[in-house]
């Protein structure tokens, strides 16, 4: 953006600027002097990098694994991509189906209720049995995870529409149909969008968690047999790739919001 | 004048899990063409209910409505709500067209006749522009236009200015009331603001508290054409006090 306006103006923009340099640059210096010191105290022994590891010890341990790391990351992603993208618009679909039904909703309420406050990793014996020990059941138990609580939201959005503007539709003489498809669907736009948020944090929770209960491959994977062998350097350098793919999926998230915000004129 | 609307022994009880309640009993009230009328009443008389009834959202427990002397049940009734109620994710023209978008097809024709209301009323520079650009005045007049688009035969308005300043609440209302009379349209407004109802409407219906009835109908009989001018009629306040004791004196 260009700089223009009176004197005082372009004072004030110089400063606003100046502001947002120096949170990006604090925000990376944190990082870098965190590495830094990680790796001073290792090399001087203040620390025992057996078990904390350290930033280059991470480093030559991506390189050794660097063939077949890439695999570990498919399978991880994959399983991430696809319960998430099941938890999503499957949840989304329940929550329109409990939305056109007024008794529907109040029969499972007590169910969804129950369903969300239960811890999922309970259920982590019944799914190996029931889908087998593979990449179904880290799917399933990513899905459970994030699915009850995207049917909650999304159906709680559902229901808050203005009133008025649903008297306005019946002025129209909308069917239940066009309510849907032009007043309750775009209006929870935002809503939508804050789920699918939460639902990144939810669907990787729910991934590496089946991938500590059953798996051949993965980060999850990586992590528990690190673990198990000490190799602390492995078990960082898989929770730091971690870090990067969690928030790419993130970004990628934010970067939807912002195309669909344009689209739609919300005000973010 | 030639009746557009009757209503004869209407009555409505609805049903809560608290109990039921008459909202209107043996409403009678006839509506001509071409006329402005105002419906005051003491709050909680069912106003509302009135408007849902003639819009046809409800049906009468008892008695019958009847637009053109046909039942409502096709009848084409435009209704503008309290607040402006445009949808946000719309543009303005957008906004306008969300009627006809229900009603099935929007054809060649009907954008035109939304093009041509909107460059009338002062809008057309702000067809492409999101509600949220829009002043509160300009709001209510997209919100008209797209019940205007429908061509109703008949427009019911729920305080609509309510949710608007004193000043602004002026204006947009003297704008609707001239908007309304060059498309030569009939009007019902609801509203507890006596002012507004002397100003604007041609007729006033004073309603009795629940279950409502019509209890007197004033013919204002104001000179001047627009609401300002009615305003200043030296008759404004004696027509005030008439509507006024009308509504505190219970029999």
């Amino acid at each position: 953006m260009k700089i223009s306006g009176s004197p005082e103006h372009v004072k004030f923009l110089r400063r606003e600027r100046r502001t947002d340099a120096a949170v990006r640059i604090i925000q990376i210096g944190i990082l870098v002097a965190f590495l830094f010191l990680w790796e001073i105290l290792a090399r001087t022994e203040t620390i025992d990098s057996f078990i904390t590891s350290s930033p280059s010890k991470m480093l030559a341990t991506f390189k050794t694994i660097s063939t077949s790391v890439w695999k570990h990351i498919g399978v991880t992603l994959y399983e991430a991509v696809l319960s998430f993208a099941l938890a999503t618009v499957g949840g989304t679909l329940i929550a329109i189906a409990l939305w056109f039904s007024g008794l529907a909703r109040r029969i499972s309420e007590p169910y969804l209720v129950v369903l969300n406050s239960l811890p999922k990793i309970a259920l982590g014996p019944i799914i190996i049995i029931w889908v087998g020990a593979g990449t179904g059941a880290i799917v399933v138990m990513a899905l459970l995870i994030s699915l009850i609580i995207t049917v909650i939201n999304t159906l709680q959005g559902f229901v808050s529409v203005d009133p008025d503007k649903i008297l306005l539709m019946k002025t129209f003489r909308a069917n239940k149909l066009q309510v849907l498809l032009k007043l309750v669907l775009p209006a929870n736009v935002p809503n939508m969008i804050n789920c699918l948020k939460i639902n990144v944090g939810l669907t990787w929770v729910g991934t590496i968690m089946g991938e500590y209960l059953v798996s051949k491959a993965g980060l999850g994977y990586l992590i528990v047999y690190g673990g198990q062998v000490f190799n602390l350097s492995l078990v960082m350098c898989s929770t730091f790739i971690l870090c990067v793919l969690s928030g790419g999926m993130y970004a990628i998230v934010a970067i939807i919001e912002r195309i669909v915000n344009k689209k739609y004129g919300f005000c973010s | 004048m030639k009746e557009i609307l009757q209503m004869k022994k209407v009555g409505l009880t609805y049903h809560s899990r608290k109990g039921e309640t008459t909202a209107i009993e043996d409403f009678d009230l006839t509506v001509y063409e071409g006329e402005f009328l105002g419906v005051v009443g003491p709050s909680g008389a069912g106003k509302t209910t009135l408007l849902s009834l003639l819009d046809g959202i409800l049906t009468p427990t008892s008695g019958d409505i009847t637009l053109d002397g046909q039942t409502l049940k096709t009848a084409n009734v435009g209704y503008m709500l309290q607040r402006d109620q445009l949808f946000n994710w719309r543009t303005v023209k957008k906004n306008v067209l969300l009627g006809l978008e229900l009603k099935g097809k929007v054809t060649a024709k009907d954008e035109e006749y939304a093009d041509l209301l909107l460059n009338k009323y002062g809008l057309s520079d702000f067809a492409d522009r999101f509600p949220n650009e829009l002043s509160g005045g300009m709001r209510q007049r997209v919100a008209l236009i797209r019940t205007l688009v429908l061509e109703p035969r008949i427009i019911l308005l729920d305080e609509p200015f309510s949710a608007l300043d004193f000043q602004t609440r002026l204006s947009v209302g003297e704008d609707v009331r001239r908007i309304i009379k060059e498309e030569k349209l009939t009007a019902v407004l609801v509203t507890h603001d006596i002012s507004e109802a002397i100003a604007l409407c041609d007729r006033v219906a004073v309603l009795t508290s629940r279950p409502a009835k019509v209890k007197s109908i004033h013919d204002t009989k104001l000179s001047g054409g627009t609401s300002l001018e009615k305003r200043e009629d030296e008759n404004f306040s004696s027509a005030f006090a008439e509507v006024w004791k009308e509504l505190t004196y219970e029999n």
